[in-house]
Protein backbone atom coordinates (compact mmCIF):
# COMPACT_ATOMS: atom_id res chain seq x y z
CA UNK A 1 0.00 0.00 0.00
CA UNK A 2 1.32 3.29 -1.30
CA UNK A 3 0.36 5.34 2.04
CA UNK A 4 3.00 2.90 3.94
CA UNK A 5 6.06 3.76 1.40
CA UNK A 6 5.19 7.05 2.09
CA UNK A 7 6.17 7.01 5.47
CA UNK A 8 9.67 6.15 3.93
CA UNK A 9 10.04 8.75 1.54
CA UNK A 10 13.56 10.62 1.98
CA UNK A 11 12.37 14.30 0.46
CA UNK A 12 9.61 14.31 3.44
CA UNK A 13 12.31 13.58 5.73
CA UNK A 14 14.67 16.62 5.03
CA UNK A 15 12.34 19.52 6.69
CA UNK A 16 11.47 17.27 9.99
CA UNK A 17 15.32 17.01 10.39
CA UNK A 18 16.14 20.80 9.79
CA UNK A 19 13.59 21.14 12.09
CA UNK A 20 15.38 18.91 14.74
CA UNK A 21 18.45 20.78 14.54
CA UNK A 22 16.50 24.34 15.13
CA UNK A 23 15.73 23.45 18.35
CA UNK A 24 17.22 24.64 21.33
CA UNK A 25 17.24 22.07 24.01
CA UNK A 26 21.09 21.73 25.31
CA UNK A 27 22.36 18.02 25.34
CA UNK A 28 19.53 15.73 25.96
CA UNK A 29 19.45 11.66 25.93
CA UNK A 30 16.29 10.03 24.46
CA UNK A 31 15.65 6.44 25.17
CA UNK A 32 13.79 3.87 22.64
CA UNK A 33 12.37 1.12 24.72
CA UNK A 34 11.35 -1.28 21.81
CA UNK A 35 14.28 -2.84 20.00
CA UNK A 36 12.47 -2.27 16.93
CA UNK A 37 13.21 1.09 17.30
CA UNK A 38 16.82 0.11 18.05
CA UNK A 39 17.28 -1.88 14.02
CA UNK A 40 14.60 0.73 12.80
CA UNK A 41 16.99 3.63 13.77
CA UNK A 42 20.34 2.26 12.67
CA UNK A 43 18.74 0.99 9.59
CA UNK A 44 17.22 4.55 8.34
CA UNK A 45 20.61 6.39 9.22
CA UNK A 46 19.33 8.53 11.98
CA UNK A 47 22.13 8.56 14.63
CA UNK A 48 24.16 10.37 11.88
CA UNK A 49 21.73 13.19 10.93
CA UNK A 50 20.82 14.34 15.04
CA UNK A 51 22.68 17.13 16.23
CA UNK A 52 25.68 16.49 18.30
CA UNK A 53 23.89 17.31 21.51
CA UNK A 54 20.63 14.59 20.81
CA UNK A 55 22.41 11.25 22.13
CA UNK A 56 20.18 8.08 21.25
CA UNK A 57 20.27 5.43 24.06
CA UNK A 58 18.48 1.72 23.89
CA UNK A 59 16.81 0.46 27.13
CA UNK A 60 15.48 -2.79 27.71
CA UNK A 61 13.36 -3.32 24.52
CA UNK A 62 13.70 -6.92 23.43
CA UNK A 63 12.07 -9.98 25.17
CA UNK A 64 14.25 -12.13 24.36
CA UNK A 65 17.25 -10.10 25.52
CA UNK A 66 15.43 -9.61 29.40
CA UNK A 67 15.07 -13.06 29.28
CA UNK A 68 17.04 -14.36 32.33
CA UNK A 69 19.32 -17.62 32.17
CA UNK A 70 17.47 -19.00 34.90
CA UNK A 71 14.33 -19.18 32.96
CA UNK A 72 16.11 -20.66 29.63
CA UNK A 73 17.21 -23.50 31.99
CA UNK A 74 13.86 -24.31 32.48
CA UNK A 75 12.83 -24.43 28.71
CA UNK A 76 15.88 -26.56 28.36
CA UNK A 77 14.94 -28.79 31.36
CA UNK A 78 11.44 -28.87 30.05
CA UNK A 79 12.31 -30.05 26.16
CA UNK A 80 14.32 -32.88 27.65
CA UNK A 81 11.39 -33.91 30.06
CA UNK A 82 10.43 -37.17 28.05
CA UNK A 83 7.32 -37.05 25.63
CA UNK A 84 7.63 -33.15 25.22
CA UNK A 85 7.87 -31.15 21.78
CA UNK A 86 8.49 -27.82 23.04
CA UNK A 87 7.29 -25.56 20.46
CA UNK A 88 8.64 -21.66 20.51
CA UNK A 89 9.19 -18.48 18.63
CA UNK A 90 12.62 -18.75 16.75
CA UNK A 91 14.43 -15.36 18.19
CA UNK A 92 14.65 -17.89 21.13
CA UNK A 93 16.77 -20.86 19.14
CA UNK A 94 20.15 -19.68 19.48
CA UNK A 95 20.24 -18.24 23.11
CA UNK A 96 22.87 -19.78 25.42
CA UNK A 97 21.62 -20.52 28.76
CA UNK A 98 23.52 -21.44 31.75
CA UNK A 99 24.58 -24.74 29.94
CA UNK A 100 23.14 -24.78 26.43
CA UNK A 101 20.69 -23.35 24.19
CA UNK A 102 17.86 -25.07 22.77
CA UNK A 103 19.71 -25.14 19.20
CA UNK A 104 21.90 -26.90 21.02
CA UNK A 105 19.49 -29.42 22.84
CA UNK A 106 17.86 -29.52 19.84
CA UNK A 107 20.80 -31.07 17.71
CA UNK A 108 20.90 -33.50 20.61
CA UNK A 109 18.17 -34.88 19.37
CA UNK A 110 15.40 -33.57 21.74
CA UNK A 111 11.92 -32.50 20.19
CA UNK A 112 12.17 -28.45 19.85
CA UNK A 113 10.18 -27.00 17.31
CA UNK A 114 10.24 -23.92 16.11
CA UNK A 115 6.94 -21.96 15.34
CA UNK A 116 5.76 -18.87 13.60
CA UNK A 117 2.19 -18.89 15.31
CA UNK A 118 1.05 -20.43 18.60
CA UNK A 119 -1.71 -21.42 15.68
CA UNK A 120 1.10 -23.69 14.52
CA UNK A 121 1.85 -25.04 18.11
CA UNK A 122 -1.95 -25.54 18.77
CA UNK A 123 -1.66 -27.73 15.02
CA UNK A 124 1.33 -29.69 16.70
CA UNK A 125 -0.56 -30.66 19.46
CA UNK A 126 -3.38 -31.79 17.41
CA UNK A 127 -0.85 -33.60 15.05
CA UNK A 128 0.79 -35.66 17.75
CA UNK A 129 -2.06 -36.62 20.61
CA UNK A 130 0.71 -38.82 22.27
CA UNK A 131 2.88 -36.32 22.90
CA UNK A 132 2.80 -33.11 25.50
CA UNK A 133 3.43 -29.89 23.42
CA UNK A 134 4.56 -26.93 25.77
CA UNK A 135 4.62 -23.72 23.84
CA UNK A 136 8.06 -21.53 25.91
CA UNK A 137 6.12 -18.37 25.44
CA UNK A 138 7.90 -15.05 25.54
CA UNK A 139 7.13 -11.85 24.97
CA UNK A 140 5.60 -8.51 25.39
CA UNK A 141 2.05 -7.05 25.29
CA UNK A 142 2.49 -7.00 21.67
CA UNK A 143 3.03 -10.67 21.94
CA UNK A 144 0.69 -11.87 24.58
CA UNK A 145 -2.59 -11.90 23.08
CA UNK A 146 -1.47 -15.08 20.50
CA UNK A 147 -0.57 -16.91 23.88
CA UNK A 148 -4.24 -15.91 25.55
CA UNK A 149 -5.80 -16.88 22.25
CA UNK A 150 -4.29 -20.14 22.01
CA UNK A 151 -5.33 -21.28 25.60
CA UNK A 152 -8.72 -20.20 24.71
CA UNK A 153 -8.80 -22.80 21.45
CA UNK A 154 -7.02 -25.17 22.98
CA UNK A 155 -10.13 -25.41 25.86
CA UNK A 156 -12.69 -24.82 23.40
CA UNK A 157 -11.55 -27.90 21.62
CA UNK A 158 -10.29 -30.27 24.30
CA UNK A 159 -6.78 -30.31 23.76
CA UNK A 160 -5.79 -32.19 27.01
CA UNK A 161 -2.05 -32.26 25.28
CA UNK A 162 -1.31 -28.23 25.19
CA UNK A 163 0.49 -26.20 27.65
CA UNK A 164 2.26 -22.58 27.89
CA UNK A 165 5.36 -21.78 29.80
CA UNK A 166 5.16 -18.45 30.61
CA UNK A 167 8.10 -15.52 30.40
CA UNK A 168 6.28 -12.88 29.40
CA UNK A 169 6.89 -9.80 30.69
CA UNK A 170 5.13 -6.22 30.65
CA UNK A 171 7.02 -3.04 29.70
CA UNK A 172 5.39 -0.83 31.60
CA UNK A 173 6.83 -2.17 35.37
CA UNK A 174 10.08 -2.99 33.12
CA UNK A 175 10.14 1.08 32.41
CA UNK A 176 9.28 1.94 35.81
CA UNK A 177 12.14 0.23 37.36
CA UNK A 178 14.36 1.38 35.05
CA UNK A 179 14.00 4.72 35.70
CA UNK A 180 13.83 4.21 39.16
CA UNK A 181 17.06 2.89 39.38
CA UNK A 182 18.16 6.71 38.11
CA UNK A 183 21.55 4.80 36.63
CA UNK A 184 20.72 6.34 33.55
CA UNK A 185 19.77 9.67 32.32
CA UNK A 186 16.71 9.91 29.93
CA UNK A 187 15.48 13.17 28.80
CA UNK A 188 12.58 11.92 26.34
CA UNK A 189 11.34 8.52 25.60
CA UNK A 190 9.81 6.66 22.43
CA UNK A 191 7.32 4.82 23.50
CA UNK A 192 7.04 1.26 21.71
CA UNK A 193 4.53 1.37 18.17
CA UNK A 194 3.23 -2.31 18.62
CA UNK A 195 3.10 -2.85 22.64
CA UNK A 196 1.15 0.44 22.85
CA UNK A 197 -1.40 -0.92 19.89
CA UNK A 198 -2.34 -3.57 22.25
CA UNK A 199 -2.66 -1.42 26.07
CA UNK A 200 -3.24 2.25 24.65
CA UNK A 201 -0.71 5.20 24.09
CA UNK A 202 -2.55 6.58 27.29
CA UNK A 203 -0.57 3.23 29.23
CA UNK A 204 1.99 5.88 29.18
CA UNK A 205 0.82 8.69 30.43
CA UNK A 206 2.33 8.34 33.72
CA UNK A 207 5.97 9.32 31.91
CA UNK A 208 4.79 12.59 31.64
CA UNK A 209 2.67 13.02 34.53
CA UNK A 210 5.26 11.29 37.19
CA UNK A 211 8.22 11.61 35.85
CA UNK A 212 8.20 14.83 34.01
CA UNK A 213 9.48 12.89 30.86
CA UNK A 214 8.22 13.50 27.20
CA UNK A 215 6.96 10.43 25.68
CA UNK A 216 5.98 10.11 21.93
CA UNK A 217 4.70 6.69 20.56
CA UNK A 218 6.34 5.94 17.70
CA UNK A 219 6.01 3.57 14.29
CA UNK A 220 9.05 2.17 13.28
CA UNK A 221 9.58 4.13 9.25
CA UNK A 222 11.57 6.87 9.00
CA UNK A 223 9.52 9.43 9.47
CA UNK A 224 7.87 8.16 12.44
CA UNK A 225 10.73 7.95 14.18
CA UNK A 226 12.17 11.56 13.08
CA UNK A 227 8.91 13.21 14.24
CA UNK A 228 8.81 11.12 16.90
CA UNK A 229 12.23 12.88 17.83
CA UNK A 230 11.13 16.48 17.04
CA UNK A 231 7.68 16.23 18.79
CA UNK A 232 10.18 15.18 21.65
CA UNK A 233 12.53 17.64 21.60
CA UNK A 234 10.32 20.38 21.28
CA UNK A 235 8.53 19.52 24.68
CA UNK A 236 12.01 19.81 26.27
CA UNK A 237 12.09 23.00 24.24
CA UNK A 238 9.37 24.15 25.40
CA UNK A 239 9.53 22.25 29.24
CA UNK A 240 6.38 20.94 28.98
CA UNK A 241 6.57 17.01 29.10
CA UNK A 242 3.38 15.31 27.36
CA UNK A 243 2.34 12.43 25.42
CA UNK A 244 2.53 12.70 21.73
CA UNK A 245 1.10 9.56 19.56
CA UNK A 246 3.00 9.76 15.81
CA UNK A 247 1.59 6.59 15.13
CA UNK A 248 -2.45 7.21 15.53
CA UNK A 249 -2.69 4.59 11.92
CA UNK A 250 -2.34 1.96 14.44
CA UNK A 251 -2.14 3.16 18.28
CA UNK A 252 -5.24 4.33 19.68
CA UNK A 253 -5.78 5.70 23.03
CA UNK A 254 -7.61 3.01 24.60
CA UNK A 255 -5.37 0.22 22.87
CA UNK A 256 -7.13 -3.26 21.61
CA UNK A 257 -9.41 -3.66 24.83
CA UNK A 258 -10.13 -7.33 23.01
CA UNK A 259 -6.76 -8.52 22.82
CA UNK A 260 -6.12 -7.39 25.86
CA UNK A 261 -9.29 -7.93 27.49
CA UNK A 262 -8.25 -11.90 26.14
CA UNK A 263 -4.74 -11.80 27.78
CA UNK A 264 -6.59 -10.73 31.28
CA UNK A 265 -9.09 -13.15 31.15
CA UNK A 266 -6.20 -16.01 30.53
CA UNK A 267 -2.93 -14.37 33.00
CA UNK A 268 -2.39 -12.69 36.30
CA UNK A 269 0.31 -10.55 37.06
CA UNK A 270 3.57 -12.02 38.72
CA UNK A 271 6.51 -11.13 39.78
CA UNK A 272 9.42 -12.04 36.87
CA UNK A 273 13.05 -12.00 36.63
CA UNK A 274 14.49 -9.96 33.72
CA UNK A 275 18.42 -10.27 32.73
CA UNK A 276 20.48 -7.03 34.05
CA UNK A 277 17.05 -5.69 36.80
CA UNK A 278 16.53 -9.04 38.96
CA UNK A 279 12.73 -9.68 39.89
CA UNK A 280 10.29 -7.15 39.16
CA UNK A 281 7.21 -7.44 40.93
CA UNK A 282 4.04 -7.40 38.98
CA UNK A 283 6.20 -7.06 35.75
CA UNK A 284 5.42 -11.03 34.50
CA UNK A 285 1.93 -13.09 32.96
CA UNK A 286 1.26 -16.28 35.09
CA UNK A 287 -1.85 -18.76 33.81
CA UNK A 288 -4.68 -17.82 36.28
CA UNK A 289 -5.85 -20.91 38.33
CA UNK A 290 -8.66 -21.24 35.97
CA UNK A 291 -6.48 -21.73 33.57
CA UNK A 292 -3.91 -24.45 35.54
CA UNK A 293 -4.54 -27.08 33.14
CA UNK A 294 -2.91 -25.30 30.02
CA UNK A 295 0.13 -24.01 32.74
CA UNK A 296 3.59 -25.82 32.24
CA UNK A 297 4.65 -25.24 35.35
CA UNK A 298 1.97 -26.70 37.28
CA UNK A 299 1.99 -29.11 34.84
CA UNK A 300 5.84 -30.19 35.13
CA UNK A 301 7.79 -30.09 37.93
CA UNK A 302 10.98 -28.59 36.93
CA UNK A 303 13.23 -27.20 39.34
CA UNK A 304 16.87 -25.59 37.82
CA UNK A 305 19.79 -24.18 40.12
CA UNK A 306 20.22 -20.79 40.17
CA UNK A 307 21.76 -19.49 37.09
CA UNK A 308 24.78 -17.46 36.64
CA UNK A 309 25.43 -15.24 33.34
CA UNK A 310 28.51 -15.54 31.76
CA UNK A 311 31.39 -13.26 33.56
CA UNK A 312 32.14 -11.36 30.37
CA UNK A 313 29.04 -10.48 29.10
CA UNK A 314 27.15 -6.88 30.07
CA UNK A 315 24.06 -7.40 28.22
CA UNK A 316 22.53 -6.17 32.07
CA UNK A 317 24.39 -3.29 31.57
CA UNK A 318 23.31 -2.76 27.77
CA UNK A 319 19.83 -3.22 28.40
CA UNK A 320 19.83 -0.56 31.30
CA UNK A 321 21.65 1.60 28.83
CA UNK A 322 24.02 1.99 31.30
CA UNK A 323 26.91 0.44 28.72
CA UNK A 324 27.10 0.87 24.71
CA UNK A 325 27.88 -2.25 23.59
CA UNK A 326 31.26 -1.57 22.45
CA UNK A 327 31.98 -1.42 26.30
CA UNK A 328 31.92 -4.78 26.29
CA UNK A 329 35.27 -6.67 25.89
CA UNK A 330 34.30 -9.68 23.79
CA UNK A 331 32.42 -7.48 21.75
CA UNK A 332 33.00 -8.33 17.90
CA UNK A 333 36.00 -10.51 19.16
CA UNK A 334 34.93 -13.42 21.36
CA UNK A 335 31.28 -12.45 21.11
CA UNK A 336 29.59 -12.17 17.28
CA UNK A 337 26.26 -13.08 15.95
CA UNK A 338 27.56 -16.86 15.11
CA UNK A 339 28.96 -17.05 18.63
CA UNK A 340 27.07 -15.17 20.94
CA UNK A 341 27.54 -15.10 24.61
CA UNK A 342 24.66 -12.83 26.13
CA UNK A 343 20.99 -12.85 24.27
CA UNK A 344 21.93 -8.95 22.48
CA UNK A 345 23.87 -10.56 20.45
CA UNK A 346 21.48 -13.16 19.38
CA UNK A 347 17.98 -11.42 18.89
CA UNK A 348 17.86 -9.75 15.65
CA UNK A 349 16.55 -6.84 17.72
CA UNK A 350 19.30 -7.09 20.41
CA UNK A 351 21.89 -3.84 21.33
CA UNK A 352 24.58 -5.37 20.49
CA UNK A 353 23.83 -7.38 17.31
CA UNK A 354 22.39 -3.71 15.92
CA UNK A 355 25.36 -2.51 16.82
CA UNK A 356 27.34 -5.14 15.08
CA UNK A 357 25.63 -4.98 11.81
CA UNK A 358 25.37 -1.08 11.57
CA UNK A 359 28.07 0.96 13.92
CA UNK A 360 30.35 -0.20 11.09
CA UNK A 361 29.12 1.90 8.79
CA UNK A 362 28.00 4.85 10.65
CA UNK A 363 31.24 5.79 13.06
CA UNK B 1 10.07 -9.82 18.80
CA UNK B 2 7.11 -7.41 18.43
CA UNK B 3 7.49 -6.92 14.81
CA UNK B 4 4.40 -6.56 12.99
CA UNK B 5 3.46 -6.20 9.38
CA UNK B 6 0.97 -5.09 7.15
CA UNK B 7 -1.40 -7.46 4.94
CA UNK B 8 -4.07 -7.14 2.61
CA UNK B 9 -7.59 -9.10 3.51
CA UNK B 10 -8.04 -11.71 0.47
CA UNK B 11 -11.16 -13.55 1.97
CA UNK B 12 -12.61 -14.24 5.33
CA UNK B 13 -12.71 -18.02 6.60
CA UNK B 14 -14.32 -19.84 9.47
CA UNK B 15 -13.30 -19.74 12.70
CA UNK B 16 -12.29 -16.32 12.51
CA UNK B 17 -9.28 -16.91 10.57
CA UNK B 18 -8.92 -15.38 6.85
CA UNK B 19 -6.58 -15.51 4.28
CA UNK B 20 -4.31 -12.45 3.52
CA UNK B 21 -1.93 -11.34 1.18
CA UNK B 22 1.64 -10.54 2.87
CA UNK B 23 4.09 -9.25 0.87
CA UNK B 24 3.19 -11.17 -2.11
CA UNK B 25 2.44 -14.76 -0.22
CA UNK B 26 -0.76 -15.84 0.57
CA UNK B 27 -1.44 -17.09 4.69
CA UNK B 28 -4.05 -18.11 7.44
CA UNK B 29 -4.21 -16.07 9.69
CA UNK B 30 -6.30 -15.44 12.92
CA UNK B 31 -8.91 -12.76 13.58
CA UNK B 32 -9.70 -13.70 16.99
CA UNK B 33 -7.77 -10.74 19.19
CA UNK B 34 -9.23 -8.33 16.47
CA UNK B 35 -11.04 -5.58 17.88
CA UNK B 36 -13.80 -4.64 15.43
CA UNK B 37 -14.23 -5.93 11.54
CA UNK B 38 -12.31 -6.68 9.39
CA UNK B 39 -13.78 -6.40 5.67
CA UNK B 40 -12.16 -7.99 2.43
CA UNK B 41 -9.54 -5.15 1.11
CA UNK B 42 -8.53 -4.24 4.55
CA UNK B 43 -5.30 -3.65 5.67
CA UNK B 44 -4.23 -5.05 8.89
CA UNK B 45 -1.25 -5.22 10.89
CA UNK B 46 -0.23 -9.21 11.76
CA UNK B 47 2.21 -10.21 14.54
CA UNK B 48 2.52 -14.25 14.86
CA UNK B 49 -0.35 -15.03 13.22
CA UNK B 50 -2.93 -12.81 14.65
CA UNK B 51 -4.37 -9.76 12.69
CA UNK B 52 -4.07 -7.10 16.02
CA UNK B 53 -4.99 -3.74 14.37
CA UNK B 54 -6.84 -2.85 10.80
CA UNK B 55 -4.79 0.07 9.50
CA UNK B 56 -6.74 3.17 9.73
CA UNK B 57 -5.51 4.81 5.90
CA UNK B 58 -7.29 7.92 6.34
CA UNK B 59 -5.85 8.68 9.87
CA UNK B 60 -1.86 7.77 7.95
CA UNK B 61 -3.22 10.44 5.67
CA UNK B 62 -3.69 12.78 8.06
CA UNK B 63 -0.29 11.59 9.56
CA UNK B 64 1.46 12.31 6.46
CA UNK B 65 0.25 15.79 6.02
CA UNK B 66 0.97 16.56 9.78
CA UNK B 67 4.67 15.82 9.43
CA UNK B 68 4.77 17.75 6.26
CA UNK B 69 3.50 20.79 7.68
CA UNK B 70 5.21 20.37 11.28
CA UNK B 71 8.47 21.05 9.17
CA UNK B 72 6.82 24.71 7.90
CA UNK B 73 4.65 25.79 10.72
CA UNK B 74 6.19 28.05 12.92
CA UNK B 75 6.61 27.69 16.86
CA UNK B 76 2.84 27.65 18.27
CA UNK B 77 1.33 25.96 15.25
CA UNK B 78 3.66 23.15 16.23
CA UNK B 79 2.65 23.33 19.41
CA UNK B 80 -1.46 23.14 18.60
CA UNK B 81 -0.58 20.40 15.86
CA UNK B 82 1.28 17.71 17.90
CA UNK B 83 -1.52 17.23 20.47
CA UNK B 84 -3.17 16.06 17.72
CA UNK B 85 -0.54 14.49 16.18
S1 LIG C 1 9.64 -7.06 21.28
FE1 LIG C 1 8.42 -5.31 20.71
S2 LIG C 1 8.97 -3.77 22.15
FE2 LIG C 1 10.44 -5.32 22.03
S3 LIG C 1 11.92 -4.88 20.68
FE3 LIG C 1 10.54 -6.04 19.65
S4 LIG C 1 9.14 -4.65 18.73
FE4 LIG C 1 10.10 -3.62 20.31
S1 LIG D 1 28.85 -8.08 23.25
FE1 LIG D 1 28.08 -10.09 23.75
S2 LIG D 1 28.89 -10.55 25.73
FE2 LIG D 1 29.06 -8.35 25.43
S3 LIG D 1 27.21 -7.47 26.29
FE3 LIG D 1 26.81 -7.85 24.16
S4 LIG D 1 25.92 -9.88 24.05
FE4 LIG D 1 26.85 -9.65 26.06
Amino acid sequence: MSIISSFRESSRAKPIIDRIHQRDTGPVSIMEFCGGHTVAIFRSGIRTVMPVHVQMISGPGCPVCVTSNGDLDRAVALAKTPGVILATYGDMLKVPGSEESLMQVKAQGYAVEIVYSTLDALALAEAHPDREIVFFAIGFETTSPAAAAAVLQARDRGLQNFSICSVMKLTIPGARALLSMGEVKVDAVIGPGHVSSIIGSDAWRFLPEEYGIPVAISGFETLDLLAATDALLRMIEAKQPDLVNTYSRIVKPGGNRKAWGAVQQVFELRAASWRGFGEIPESGLALREEFAAYDADRRFDIRVAPAPEHPACRCGEVLRGVALPPDCKVFGTACTPEHPLGPCMVSSEGSCAAYYHYQRQQR
Amino acid sequence: MCLAVPAKVLELRDNQMALVDLNGTQREISLMVLDGEAAVGDFVLIHVGYAIEVIDEEEAERTLKMFEELGTLDEEDAGELSAIL
